[in-house]
């Protein structure tokens, strides 16, 4: 009986391990990946974003994106089973309510009214 | 059945659990969940302790000793750009690793495909680009360390290699995983059997590698 059941679970998940990508996806993420890593930086060294008020989300943004494209396609999360998506993504959510609670606590972050 | 047999045999063996989903696979993704709430609680105390540092050096701003010497910011994002663009490269190299082990028996016809499928050369390959951050971090400790920062100099110095040595550390073990692959892949060649076998450690050096894109932007690019 558990036997069928594994097999049976097993039959469901075996088709997202066939679902990966081909190593040209990867090249292109690959160059992807530099590219943004360029821009961040050039970023860094153009006065004018540096300090203008968008540099920070702008910089959160670009490595947000590089941090789902390796998530998504490099750790096949988008192609894998589900539950490694809930192993994963629930203690990334605890660990960034855990920065952005600290950063409250101490006077890093506030919200005016 | 002889000992050597009854090993090779569990070593293909494949450990699925009940869910159908192999039992390594699941412990890696708890292990790696749980490596996101450390990192992320190492970059909390890093941020909270942000420009509360009373004495120098600091990581975005010029500072004056109390002999009267003035000195620059202490980060140097140029080198660390660098150590970077090397990490994010060896994560495209350790995924074509495993896409040459899992496609191990597909016609190699082109010099690309005998490239693209040659897994020991990855391997290989991501191990030295992982060496080489290694050799950009022990190289920016070592200019710290004469600039003045130690762990103990100040809030900045403490968290600052708390957060990155725990990083460093994580990639040398990734190094020596990879080593132990091209060791492996070099005497018995990888199967897409052994798939499994590289996917967690792709797995653990791709977190390696998104733990290093948050560092890098919190750390160094966000003054």
């Amino acid at each position: 009986m558990a036997d069928n059941v594994s097999h049976a679970a097993h039959a469901e998940a075996a088709p997202h391990e066939e679902h990966h990508p081909t190593w040209q996806t990867y090249v292109k993420i690959g160059v992807i990946l530099f590219i943004i890593t360029a821009i961040e930086v050039s970023a860094f060294f153009i006065p004018a974003w540096e300090t203008s008020r968008i540099y920070v989300p702008s910089m959160l943004f670009l490595s947000s994106l590089k941090f789902i494209a390796v998530v998504l396609f490099y750790m096949h999360l988008k192609y894998d089973h589900r539950l490694f998506r809930a192993l994963f993504t629930g203690p990334l959510i605890v660990a960034i309510i855990t920065i952005i609670s600290l950063l409250f606590l101490f006077d890093q972050l506030s919200i005016s009214f | 059945m002889s000992n050597a047999a009854a090993v090779a045999e569990h070593a293909t063996h494949h450990h699925h659990t009940s869910t159908g989903l192999d039992n390594r696979k699941i412990g890696l993704w708890a292990f790696i969940g749980s490596e996101c709430m450390l990192f992320g609680s190492l970059i909390a105390t890093y941020l909270s302790y942000k420009g509360k540092s009373l004495v120098g050096p600091f990581p975005h701003e010029a500072w004056t000793s109390p002999q009267g010497e003035t000195f620059p910011a202490i980060l140097d994002i140029p080198v660390t750009s660098a150590s970077t663009f090397v990490l994010l490269m060896s994560s495209l190299a350790m995924v074509l690793a495993h896409n040459a082990v899992v496609h191990r028996h597909k016609p190699k016809v082109t010099t690309t495909d005998r490239i693209i499928g040659n897994s020991s050369l990855w391997l290989g390959m991501t191990a030295l680009l992982g060496l080489a951050f290694l050799c950009f971090q022990a190289y920016e400790f070592t200019a710290f360390v004469h600039e003045g920062l130690s762990i103990g100099t100040n809030l900045f110095g403490s968290s600052f290699y708390t957060l990155t040595g725990f990083h460093g550390a994580h990639v040398a073990v990734g190094v020596l995983w990879l080593t132990a692959l091209l060791f492996i892949d070099r005497k018995r060649t990888l199967q897409p059997e052994d798939a499994t076998n590289v996917d967690l450690c792709a797995l653990y050096w791709h977190f390696v590698d998104v733990v290093w894109i948050a560092i890098f932007t919190l750390i160094y690019l966000i003054k």
